[in-house]
């Protein structure tokens, strides 16, 4: 989990790190946009070898959401 | 998988044509400074070009055919087949092919039939035209037009599709020839991503109702009604930035090719983003994959010649060359090809 939240706070470039965490609400973020769902998709396919779809961002409220999709798909 | 191989089959010259008006993205109503700078940074579209209302994709194709034809000095009688590749047809019915057939003024003894695919056209087309050249009864001739005019199915309200896409037509000039090298072909499809890119209505699914007018905001700077293109963009991204290194990494292994005796790898491009991370995850140099993106969007079936044209026409007139191109999107479809090109025929630009 914390290594997950380290690479995708690693997609933002304006935000704190410290404004990540499992509970952040990742679409409620100032600099979250179309472009950055791109880049954590490719981190998730890169990092974990995951294929994550449009529904698993949209389906998705926090960064722990998220990782329960990676992990169930690895 | 589907792997094929192609002999006696010489690609003899490339040609495109785009309509003369250019939409910039800068000045759209869709983006304020800061999100235009985002978009095109993400992108790489800034601007494309855009068919009036009176210009089908098949008006683009036959222009380029016809300059084509001129400059290759080819005798019309002698065109043995034309495949016409588009999503967007003059008709419903009949099929466009017919319609250029006679436009272009091609003999009656012409196999002539349209193929309905986006983004992996231009290579599914090079297949079957090769594939045909090879059970005419003649050393024949071909020509492979390929194209969409896609903005006119783009809601103007739409940020996720009518800022990306542009309008293109193209003309690939084939002959049967024994002294060429083969040409190599990985195929596929997955249906069931049919839904990421999709024009719900007018088909004979969903047929045209009033509804099929009415306006959806489908999310933030997304509103469109279900005749026009729907697109789902990660689901898109993350089927390119998987299956298209995945499709040429198993053309590389199955035919043994020399991947760094490559000259150029020719995508179809989407967005800038994606097509980077496809690169880099091939790990090939920048300076070997050109694109046509920055000028004229994603320009569906006809990206990869309309870069061809735009962006290597001097190499492809002045040596030769050995060539990967990489198709996909919409079906979803995608496949690759090994292709190689020795002193082709590419006309300039054409405008019309």
């Amino acid at each position: 989990m914390e290594a997950f939240i380290k690479h995708f706070a690693a997609q933002f470039d304006d935000t704190e790190v410290g404004e990540f965490t499992a509970t952040t609400v990742f679409k409620d973020l100032e600099e979250w946009s179309s472009l950055l769902a791109l880049s954590v998709i490719a981190m998730a396919d890169e990092e974990y070898g995951v294929k994550i779809k449009g529904e698993d961002i949209r389906n998705a409220k926090t960064i722990e959401d998220l990782y329960n999709v990676v992990k169930s798909k690895q | 998988m589907a792997f094929l191989s192609v002999k006696n089959t010489k690609i003899t010259g490339i040609a495109a044509c785009v309509s003369k008006f250019i939409i910039e993205n800068k000045q759209s109503p869709l983006f304020d400074t800061e999100s235009l700078t985002a978009f095109i940074n993400g992108t790489g579209v800034e601007r494309k070009r855009k068919a009036p209302a009176d210009t089908c994709t098949s008006d683009l194709c036959i222009a380029a055919a016809e300059q084509l034809i001129k400059d290759l000095q080819w005798n019309k009688e002698d065109i043995d087949i034309l495949i016409f590749v588009s999503q967007t047809p003059d008709y419903v019915l009949p099929a466009t092919a017919c319609v250029i057939q006679e436009r272009l003024g091609l003999s009656t003894d012409c196999y002539a039939m349209d193929i309905s695919l986006g983004c992996s056209g231009w290579v599914y087309g090079l297949q079957v035209v090769s594939s045909l050249l090879q059970s005419l009864d003649k050393k024949g001739k071909a020509l492979l037009l390929v194209g969409d005019t896609i903005l006119k199915f783009c809601s103007e309200t739409d940020k996720s599709t009518y800022p990306l896409f542009g309008d293109a037509g193209t003309a690939t000039a084939l002959e049967y020839n024994e002294n060429t090298g083969e040409m190599y072909f990985d195929m596929h499809t997955d249906g069931s991503g049919y839904k990421a890119i999709i024009i719900e209505d007018g088909g004979f699914r969903k047929q045209v109702t009033e509804s099929s007018f009415a306006m959806h905001n489908r999310g933030e700077g997304i509103s469109s009604n279900n005749l026009q293109l729907s697109l789902d963009g990660m689901d898109v991204f993350s089927f390119g930035i998987q299956r298209a290194p995945q499709s040429v990494n198993a053309l590389i292994e199955h035919f043994q090719l020399d991947k760094e005796g490559m000259d150029y790898f020719l995508f179809h491009q989407a967005n800038l983003f994606m097509n980077e991370k496809i690169r880099k995850k091939l790990q090939i140099p920048p300076e070997k994959v050109p694109y046509s993106l920055k000028d004229f969007g994603n320009t569906s079936s006809a990206t990869i010649p309309l870069t061809m044209v735009t962006q290597l026409q001097k190499d492809l007139q002045s040596r030769h060359l050995k060539n990967i191109a990489c198709g996909f999107g919409v079906g979803l479809s995608w496949g690759s090809v090994y292709f190689e090109t020795d002193c082709i025929t590419v006309p300039d630009l054409i405008e019309i």
